[in-house]
């Protein structure tokens, strides 16, 4: 079987997921809108989650993010 | 388990040779709603009760190909909060393909594209409607269906040029003084994404 040698495209030679890129992308586009589209867009997409840690079969405190999308 | 025992001894057993050839998905013709032996089956048993509702009899079945070319493309362009367009009769698609920008008309062969950063543009009559698709991907059917879905799509006067500028250049002093492979790609991306908003917005 021979080996794959297709061209990758730069962002996944540096290690990024498509998912990666694509997020990276809206993101950068969502920036550049005119008021008032870019903060229903990024009120829109903001995410809240609660994260806990799991040790010894238990949860630890589970800590409250909202990150914006910046991240 | 036993669900599809009934069908399944109801069926003739099919030769080797002929199930070893199986036919493109785009030759298939359209799947009917609902596996018909199942339900007559069930009809004799259990004459009292619907037959219970399978995943496939809520799907709507795909559309034939029709044997002549259609005059129009059907659209579908759809985000992951709205859907921009659905089923939506159009005579031309631009969609801003890897591969450069694709014109999509009816009786287009089938394909799988991926899109770059760039202005998708649905013509229909004398209107044209441009958005600018930040990244994604489009299905072209061989029946003139085509989905185009994307994460962020924006029609172009929604756009700040003042933005776009202040970004390129901040995107290209990163890129020359980017030191990590990932640094570079993603300042790469971002020269990419705003050489092609300006574009978009000057073009």
């Amino acid at each position: 079987m021979a080996s794959s040698t297709a061209a990758v495209p730069f962002w996944r030679a540096a290690g990024m997921t498509y998912i990666t890129y694509s997020n990276i992308c809206a993101n950068l586009v969502r920036n550049c809108l005119k008021e008032p589209h870019k903060t229903e867009a990024l009120t829109r997409e903001k995410v809240h989650f609660s994260l806990s840690k799991w040790t010894d079969g238990k949860p630890q405190r589970p800590t409250l993010r909202s990150d914006t999308p910046e991240d | 388990m036993f669900r599809r025992a009934t069908g399944l001894l109801a069926r003739p057993i099919i030769s080797s040779a002929r199930a070893r050839t199986r036919p493109f998905s785009t030759d298939l013709p359209a799947t009917e709603a609902g596996d018909s032996n199942f339900i007559e089956n069930w009809k004799k048993l259990i004459p009292n009760i619907d037959p219970p509702k399978t995943p496939l009899s809520f799907m709507q079945p795909r559309p034939p190909t029709p044997s002549s070319i259609p005059t129009k493309l059907t659209v579908n362009f759809v985000l992951p909060y709205a859907s921009e367009l659905a089923s939506k009769e159009v005579d031309m698609i631009i969609i801003p393909a890897t591969t450069g920008q694709m014109g999509v008309l009816p009786g287009h062969v089938a394909t799988i594209a991926e899109l770059k950063p760039g202005v998708m543009s649905v013509h229909e009559g004398n209107d044209t409607t441009k958005y600018f698709v930040s990244s994604g991907f489009a299905f072209i059917h061989a029946n003139s269906f085509a989905d185009v879905i994307a994460v962020e799509a924006v029609p172009l006067d929604h756009i700040d040029q003042s933005l776009v500028q202040k970004g390129l250049a901040e995107f290209t002093q990163k890129l020359s003084s980017a030191s990590t492979d990932l640094e570079k790609a993603e300042a790469q991306i971002g020269v990419d994404v705003h050489s092609a908003l300006n574009a978009a917005l000057t073009g």
